[in-house]
C-alpha cells in the first residue's frame, strides 16, 4: 500500500504476517498492475479489513453480515435484490426536502426499527485567527427532540477538532475510530498526520460502507504545525472529500451559508469571527425545525483548541426581540420629537 | 449539473470543465478542480456521483504512474484510455460499480493529440470533440457547426466561449467558471479561466 512504503512500514511486515495475507496474494508480479482485490470484501474469518489488511487498516472484529455485500448489509431478507444505482440523495444534507419527498429510507426492503437523527446546523470557517467551528445542539428522531443538549462537536486531538452531521450514533464512532488511528500513527512516525492526511484516511475508511445506511457528514478542524497553519476538509461518507476556507453542513446549513457569506472575511478579529459564527447558528436554529437548543462553540489556534461556553439560544431570541423593542420606541420618540418641534415654531 | 468539454486539433487537445462542487442544492466549493493529471501529456477529467469520481481516478491516475515506474516509459493516451475503459467495465459487472463519466485527452509523440469519450457504461469513444453532462444537450450542436479538423488554438478557445456562452445563456444552473487546459507536445499548460475575469 502506497502510505505503507512511503513510510517506510514494510519493515515490519513480519509482525503482522496475518494481515498482510491478502496483500501478498493480490499482488502479482507477472501482472502489470496491482489489483484492487478487496472490493469484493474477501473472507478473512470474522474481520473486516480494508484493502490489503495493513495494520493503518480499520481492524473492527464485526458480525458475519458485513462479509457481505454492503448493499445487503441490515437488510430484513437477505434475498433482496440490491439496487446500486439508488444510492440516497439525502446522505449529503440531511433532512432537506429536496427532491420533492424522497423517503429517509430510500429502498423500501429496508425495515428501519426508528428513524434516524439527521437534522443539524454545523458551520466552520478559517481566517487570520485560525479555524472557528461551530454548531447547535439538537438532536431530533423524525420530529421529537431525542436530545436538547448533545454534542456536535467532537475534538480528536489537540490540535484537530471534528463537527459532525448525519446520524450521530455513526459520527460519534468514527470519530472515535478516527482518533485512534491518528494516536496510533503518531506513536509510530512520531509526528502529527496532517489534517488533509486524516480527512483522506476517513474517507478511505468509510468508501466499504458506501450505498449502506450509514451517514456521516464531518468537517475536520485543525492546524498543521509544518504545512501553511489552519485546515478545513469536509468529508462525507458518500465520498466526497473537500479542502475550503468555508463549509456549513447539515439541514440547516443554506441558512447558515446566507448569514456567513455576507460577512466573512479573512481580516476579521477573534471576536468579529465568534460573533459570526454564533450569529449563523442563531438565524439557521430560527428557522430551521431540526436545529436549535444550544450553540457550542470551538476556537482551534497554533496552541490547539479552545472551547467557548455553551450558550443558550433562547436567550438570544429574547434579547433580540428586546433590541427591536428599544429601536422602535427610539425611532418612534425621534419622530414625536420631530413633529412636536415643527408644531412649536 | 457538471460540464466537461473537450476539442482536439491537428497537434493538441483543448479540455475543459466547470469549477463548482455541488451537494444537493448547495454549492460547497467554487474552484474545485476535476481534472487529474495521469502523467506529463495525459488529463482525466472526471465527474459523476460523488465520492466514486475522485475514487475511482485517483486510483487510475496512481496505476498508471505504476506503470511508469515499473516499466520505464509512460502508457500511452490510447492505453491510459483503454486501460480505463477495461476497469469501468470490471467494476461494472460487479456489486460495486463505479457510476463516472469521463473524458481522457493526451498527446502522444506517434499517434499525435487524442481525445477519447468514456461513459459509466464503460463505452469508449475516440472523438474530435467531446462534452459530458447536461451543458452537452446546449454546446454539441455548436461544436457540430463551427469545427474544423486543422482549427488553430485560438479558434478552438473562440470555439469553447462559443460554447459556455450558450451555456450563461441557456442553462439553469449557474457556472460561473471553467477550468480551461490545453495539452500538445510540450505538456499540459493551463490557460486562463473562462469567462475572462472569472476568479
Amino acid at each position: 500500500m502506497a502510505l505503507q512504503e512511503v513510510c517506510g512500514f514494510n519493515k515490519f511486515s513480519y509482525l503482522y504476517s496475518e494481515w498482510n495475507i491478502s496483500a501478498s496474494a493480490s499482488v502479482y508480479l507477472e501482472d502489470t498492475f496491482f489489483s484492487f482485490h478487496n472490493r469484493k470484501n474477501t473472507d478473512f474469518g470474522g474481520f473486516f479489513t480494508g484493502s490489503n489488511g495493513s495494520p493503518l487498516e480499520l481492524y473492527v472484529p464485526v458480525a458475519e453480515y458485513l462479509k457481505e455485500s454492503p448493499l445487503q448489509f441490515g437488510q430484513a431478507s437477505p434475498n433482496v435484490t440490491p439496487q446500486p444505482t439508488a444510492k440516497p440523495e439525502y446522505c449529503s444534507l440531511p433532512s432537506l426536502p429536496f427532491p420533492a419527498g424522497i423517503p429517509l429510507s430510500a429502498s423500501s426492503s429496508i425495515p428501519l426499527p426508528f428513524q434516524l437523527s439527521h437534522g443539524t446546523t454545523t458551520l466552520a470557517f478559517q481566517f487570520q485567527g485560525g479555524v472557528i467551528a461551530a454548531a447547535d445542539t439538537r438532536s431530533s428522531c423524525s420530529g421529537l427532540v431525542a436530545c436538547p443538549s448533545s454534542q456536535k462537536i467532537l475534538p480528536i486531538h489537540s490540535h484537530l477538532v471534528g463537527t459532525t452531521s448525519g446520524t450521530s450514533a455513526d459520527c460519534f464512532l468514527w470519530k472515535r475510530i478516527l482518533a485512534r488511528e491518528l494516536r496510533l500513527y503518531q506513536l509510530r512516525h512520531h509526528r502529527r498526520l496532517s489534517t488533509g492526511g486524516a480527512a483522506k484516511l476517513l474517507s478511505h475508511m468509510l468508501h466499504p460502507f458506501k450505498g449502506t445506511e450509514l451517514c456521516v457528514a464531518a468537517t475536520l478542524c485543525g492546524w498543521d504545525q509544518n504545512l501553511c497553519g489552519p485546515r478545513l476538509f469536509y468529508v462525507c461518507s458518500d465520498g466526497t472529500r473537500l479542502q475550503g476556507e468555508l463549509f456549513s453542513v447539515g439541514s440547516g446549513s443554506p441558512y447558515a451559508y446566507s448569514i456567513l457569506d455576507r460577512d466573512i472575511c479573512w481580516e476579521m478579529s477573534v471576536d468579529e469571527a465568534v460573533a459570526l459564527a454564533r450569529e449563523a447558528v442563531y438565524r439557521a436554529t430560527h428557522r430551521d425545525a431540526y436545529s436549535g437548543n444550544n450553540v457550542d462553540l470551538y476556537h482551534i489556534t497554533a496552541g490547539g483548541w479552545k472551547r467557548r461556553e455553551r450558550e443558550e439560544l433562547k436567550e438570544e431570541y429574547y434579547r433580540e426581540k428586546e433590541r427591536e423593542r428599544e429601536k422602535v420606541a427610539e425611532r418612534r420618540r425621534k419622530m414625536e420629537k420631530a413633529d412636536g418641534s415643527k408644531c412649536v415654531k | 449539473m457538471e460540464y466537461l468539454i473537450g476539442i482536439q486539433g491537428p497537434d493538441f487537445v483543448l479540455v475543459a470543465a466547470d469549477n463548482v462542487a455541488a451537494s444537493s442544492i448547495i454549492q460547497m466549493k467554487h474552484d474545485y478542480d476535476k481534472m487529474f493529471k495521469l502523467s506529463e501529456k495525459i488529463l482525466l477529467l472526471c465527474v459523476g456521483e460523488a465520492g466514486d469520481t475522485v475514487q475511482f481516478a485517483e486510483y487510475i491516475q496512481k496505476n498508471v504512474q505504476l506503470y511508469k515506474m515499473r516499466n520505464g516509459y509512460e502508457l500511452s493516451p490510447a492505453a491510459a484510455a483503454n486501460f480505463t475503459r477495461k476497469n469501468l467495465a470490471d467494476y461494472l459487472r460487479s456489486r460495486t460499480p463505479y457510476h463516472v463519466n469521463l473524458l481522457l485527452a493526451g498527446y502522444d509523440e506517434t499517434d499525435g493529440p487524442g481525445l477519447y469519450y468514456m461513459d459509466y457504461l464503460a463505452a469508449v469513444a475516440k472523438a474530435p470533440f467531446a462534452a459530458h453532462g447536461y451543458g452537452a444537450y446546449l454546446t454539441l450542436s455548436i461544436l457540430d457547426r463551427y469545427y474544423k479538423p486543422d482549427l488553430t488554438r485560438d479558434e478552438a478557445v473562440e470555439l469553447l466561449k462559443k460554447c459556455i456562452e450558450e451555456l450563461n445563456k441557456r442553462f439553469i444552473m449557474n457556472l460561473p467558471s471553467f477550468t480551461v487546459r490545453l495539452i500538445d507536445k510540450d505538456g499540459v499548460h493551463d490557460l486562463e479561466k473562462l469567462p475572462i475575469g472569472a476568479k
